[in-house]
């Protein structure tokens, strides 16, 4: 690849394939991340993503939350949408000493606007438990 | 729950995890009498401790967390109207008659035999476990098998160390590897002992290369050290032929040690019943409405092959369901005329592995190494596809026309399928 | 007042001593040792035969020779009056060529000497009729029919549980700092849990015998860790033999052998590795040693299952005493006595060192009159997997805990893991650990080495434990399941 500008190397996730993409970029006026050309990408899809993935990568967010007097006593969950890839072990911090009540159900935002980034929902069910802790069931 | 036990049922489901939900619901909603019991004090399976995304994109049409995929196929099973017996143990099926089978419960709620009949068994897989691939040194604290880590962190909340190797690059060690990382463990590697990684590269940028996690490849664990719990891991490198290169020994300090190097199915009850075994498989042998060699027996999802995508074990789930339904109805899967289905140049395993011709059949394959430009052959059926790219952790999955099979019969009454490059 | 004997080492000799001094008036007994639970030193990790008696030459190695034959014959009522899972399968000493007959000629000679009944040497056919899977090599072979197979660990705790309930006092964790001799005579024993007083200690300290021998300032031999490695195949895997397999026996060692455990698993092993004397606990598998084994087994028994079939490979250590005696008995120290180094055939002999001890303490001149109320038997736990179908869902509708099944492979269910968890509490066991379930239990032992029930008993361990579900342990404090909560290091960095 010639010309001006960074050259990027990435292998797509796009698809099974795994293109091997090359994305050349500079930095505008303002200091943002510019793509000028991606090659190697076999389908568009994969130039999309190439080029989110060098300007601003985002993920979503996949971890569980405690759950007191709840069964299980975690329950999963997801951020709503996306988050900057940099930010996420930000984000777990600001999660880590989150705990919610029995019951949880699936769908339940168990925090909002997280680092004003994302809420978090949950993904799976946790019930209350019958009995407390320490008692034979 | 109101759930009713005793009594005779049309069909009986062993295991409630994806393969499981799928068959009882297709069968209740071809309005047969369902009971689907399952060991687990939820259903799932283990799609509750795979809290990662990925799941259901081609069966639901919507990329969900496995959690939230075994929720919609347990609301599923609910609305159809499927008994559901949760806590409960099958240690044996037994043989009635051609028409009927004991099925053997131990439960907290209900214990005795129900009688069935068909059964669809889909009691899926085990782990493989360090002793199986070879990892000596001491017995000590640390040493999970990877379903088992996401258990102890996803499901009960435990975390179970602070530095972590893992062993196996399929996506389930990967998964793994980037979820200890998210909760702030060390993740000192992912160790391979193939020269490739085993899982899709998706999983190799977003979980390893995300959390500068190093991809150790043409290596493997040759012991574990520790007192207590484990303190170091022997790493050593191998060649082409997956032996040990003499001198190439390498200790990683590390407190856990996560084994994620494949499933093995689950198949003891079928073996017991007389269930003809697959080796390349380790599943049962079925025909195209995946009965086993048991008639009125069928079996799904990972007892029945090692599926990599839910998607596939949730299909098998129902194409076993509209079988149990076909057996009820003719009494009996016509055994005419079998066409054998079974792995050739470049493949490792192929399933079902008995066709009829009287109908199209899903075929799901497995290669032994990755090609690119591949050329998938079923010779046999005079059938040739073209794949951009074949791996050993992606199961091939292929339509086969009845008419394509029935040209077999007519052959060498079997079709081979190969893989080539180019 | 009464004496207060204290045992040192919960292995199967010192339980064994515990139960038989349990059976007098006036003796204060206690069993003290370092682990978490009974039976985890030497007792752990060894064949589990129980031998006949005819390998021991009683002029080299008479206490072998008497001990082992007694030891074999007790056994036989032991394994009835505790309800031990045990198999009396006898065992084939098998020799391949024609040196090794004359082997077996003098192994029958000296058998007969040691008042081992029932031997005689079988010619290859009947051998092979015996066993159609034994190696077609075999010329000869002598038939022991008085062998059989125990759970080492399982008749530790048997034993133990039996001793407590007739009086014995156990303490674990508790480590021995020095014993107090004064004026030649046993005082006490200084431990991390303080001081104990005794009258008689007794040095079942196995491989660590020759240590706590040197703190009492009695003359001991050394002693030696000598390694052996073992392999254990699926239930599935077979050909299993009917017997225990012997290889015509080497002086250091009788071989490795092939055997059908107690619980159905074919196993092989063990080689005979010297190790340093400072590394009694080294109990790592070594490629080297399995491969040894292997190549061994594979002599007597072609026809091993792949290597795919292997659950479990482990390794134990077993105590060599220069000299290759046991070492039994008074010694220069009033009050202290030995019952150790016991090497092979040490699990045989303990129950007739456990009457030796006796004598030695009629010897010192305690006066031992039996009670009138002593309890010879105890019952096993009820293992669901040894029961019919009928009985099992009849137990089932009976006891909902009898109807959840924890341990799938081996068919453990939540009664016996709360069983095994009650009998713990009684043997003294303070941490909670899955070892001292899978002992008791079988659960974890099976196909899948637990990566199904291992989380579901740290479950149950905590619960009745009332401990973390972190802070459950495989063996012992330093061996905790996890480090904390799943958050635990992302709040430290909060």
């Amino acid at each position: 690849m010639t010309g001006r500008g960074k050259v990027r190397r990435l292998t797509c996730i796009v698809c099974p394939l795994g293109c091997e993409i090359e994305v050349r970029l500079d930095r505008g006026p303002g200091g943002d991340v510019r793509v000028l050309e991606v090659r190697g990408a076999t389908c568009p899809r994969g130039r999309e993503w190439a080029a989110q993935e060098v300007t601003d990568p985002r993920r979503v967010v996949i971890t569980v939350v405690p759950v007191r007097g709840g069964d299980p006593p975690t329950v999963s969950v997801k951020t709503d949408r996306p988050i900057p890839k940099s930010r996420i072990p930000e984000f777990m911090r600001a999660l880590a000493g989150l705990e919610v009540e029995a019951p949880v159900r699936v769908g339940q935002v168990l925090a909002k606007d997280v680092l004003d980034l994302a809420n978090v929902v949950a993904t799976r069910e946790s019930r209350s438990m019958g009995r407390s802790f320490g008692e034979r069931p | 729950m109101g759930t009713r036990v005793e009594g005779r049922r049309d069909v009986v489901v062993v295991g409630g995890g994806p393969a499981g939900m799928a068959a009882a619901a297709r069968a209740a909603e071809l309005g047969l009498d369902v009971l689907m019991v399952d060991e687990g004090e939820r259903l799932g399976g283990i799609l509750p401790q795979c809290i990662h995304p990925g799941f259901g994109v081609h069966y639901l049409r919507e990329e969900l967390t496995g959690p939230e995929f075994a929720q919609r196929l347990a609301s599923r099973v609910e609305d159809a109207g499927v008994d559901v017996l949760l806590e409960a143990h099958v240690p044996e099926v037994r043989w009635i008659s051609h028409a009927e089978k004991g099925v053997r419960v131990l439960s907290p709620g209900f214990s005795g035999e129900v009688r069935a009949g068909a059964v669809i068994y889909a009691a899926g897989a085990r782990e493989r476990h360090r002793f199986e691939i070879g990892i000596l040194g001491d017995r000590v604290a640390g040493v999970y098998t990877a379903g088992e880590a996401q258990t102890m962190m996803d499901v009960y909340g435990i975390l179970p160390g602070r530095r972590v190797l893992v062993v196996g690059s399929g996506d389930v060690g990967m998964i793994v590897a980037r979820r200890f990382a998210l909760e702030g463990a060390e993740v000192v590697g992912v160790v391979e002992i193939m020269p490739y990684p085993g899982g899709l590269t998706r999983n190799v940028v977003q979980c390893l290369e995300d959390f500068d996690i190093p991809l150790l490849l043409s290596h493997r664990v040759v012991s574990v050290r520790g007192r207590g719990r484990v303190e170091k891991a022997v790493l050593m490198r191998v060649d082409e032929g997956l032996r040990d290169i003499p001198g190439t020994e390498t200790e990683v300090e590390c407190d856990t040690v996560v084994v994620s190097a494949g499933l093995v199915p689950r198949v003891e009850v079928l073996r017991e019943l007389g269930a003809l075994i697959d080796p390349a498989t380790g599943g049962p042998v079925v025909n195209d409405r995946l009965e086993t060699t048991v008639p009125g027996v069928f079996a799904a999802g990972n007892a029945l092959v090692i599926n990599d995508l839910v998607d596939h074990a949730a299909e098998q789930g129902e194409q076993a369901a509209e079988g149990a339904a076909e057996f009820l109805r003719r009494g009996g899967i016509p055994a005419t005329d079998w066409v054998r289905l079974r792995p050739g140049e470049g493949v490792k395993l192929t399933v079902p592995q008995l066709l009829s011709g009287e109908r199209d059949v899903w075929i799901y394959l497995r290669v032994n190494r990755p090609v690119r430009n591949a050329r998938l052959s079923l010779r046999g059926a005079g059938r040739e596809v073209r794949l951009p790219v074949v791996r050993p952790a992606e199961m091939v999955r292929v339509k086969l026309m009845a008419g394509e099979v029935r040209r077999a019969k007519v052959g060498g009454r079997e079709v081979v399928a190969e893989v080539y490059r180019g | 007042m009464g004496v207060r004997v204290v045992v040192v080492g919960a292995g199967v000799v010192g339980a064994s001593v515990a139960r038989v001094l349990s059976r007098y008036e006036g003796l204060e007994v206690h069993l003290i040792d370092t682990n978490p639970d009974v039976g985890w030193g030497v007792s752990k990790a060894n064949t589990g035969i129980v031998h006949g008696g005819y390998d021991d030459d009683p002029d080299r190695f008479p206490l072998r020779a008497e001990l082992c034959a007694l030891g074999n014959e007790i056994w036989h009522r032991w394994v009835e009056e505790l309800d031990i899972p045990h198999a009396w399968s006898g065992a084939l000493v098998v020799a391949l060529e024609g040196d090794q007959r004359g082997e077996l000629e003098s192994l029958l000679e000296r058998g007969r000497r040691n008042g081992v009944p029932e031997l005689r040497i079988v010619e290859r056919e009947e051998a092979l009729a015996l066993e159609p899977n034994l190696t077609p090599d075999v010329e000869a072979a002598l038939w022991a029919p008085t062998v059989g197979q125990i759970h080492p660990v399982r008749a530790t705790v048997a034993i133990v549980e039996n001793a407590v309930d007739n009086g014995v006092r156990v303490h674990l964790e508790t480590e021995i700092r020095g014993v107090k001799v004064k004026g030649g005579e046993v005082r006490g024993l200084e431990t991390s849990r303080g001081f104990l007083e005794a009258d008689i200690v007794v040095n079942a300290a196995g491989l660590r015998a020759d240590e706590l021998a040197d703190m009492a300032g009695v003359e001991f031999p050394r002693i030696r860790p000598r390694r052996g490695e073992y392999w254990i195949f699926d239930r599935s895997a077979g050909p299993k033999p009917r017997r225990v397999l012997f290889p015509t026996p080497t002086l250091t060692s009788k071989g490795v052998v092939v055997t059908t455990e107690v619980s159905g698993h074919l196993m092989i092993g063990p080689n005979a590795e010297d190790l340093p004397p400072d590394a009694k606990d080294d109990v790592g598998n070594t490629a080297k040693g399995l491969e040894e084994v292997w190549e061994r087994a594979r002599e007597l028994w072609p026809r091993l299952p792949s290597r795919r079939l292997v659950i479990r490979t482990f390794a134990g250590l077993r105590p060599e005493p220069e000299g290759g005696d046991f070492v039994i008995g008074t010694t220069e120290v009033w009050g202290f006595v030995n019952a150790a180094g016991t090497r092979s055939p040490g699990l045989t002999a303990a129950p007739a060192i456990a009457l030796r001890v006796r004598d030695a303490l009629v010897e010192l001149g305690i006066e031992l009159r039996e009670k009138s109320r002593w309890k010879a038997t105890r019952r096993d736990i009820e293992s669901t997997i040894d029961l019919s179908w009928r009985e099992r869902a009849s137990r089932a509708r009976e006891d909902p805990f009898r109807g959840r099944v924890v341990c799938r492979c081996n068919l453990v269910t939540e009664r016996e893991v709360l069983e095994a968890i009650e009998r713990m509490r009684a043997v003294g066991v303070r941490t909670p650990s899955l070892d001292s379930v899978k002992f008791r239990t079988g659960a974890t032992s099976g196909t899948c080495q637990g990566s199904f029930c291992r989380v579901r008993l740290v479950e149950i361990l905590a619960r009745e434990f009332g401990v973390p579900l972190w802070g459950v342990t495989l063996k012992g404090r330093g061996s905790e399941v996890g480090v904390g909560d799943v958050k635990v290091l992302l709040r430290g960095r909060a």
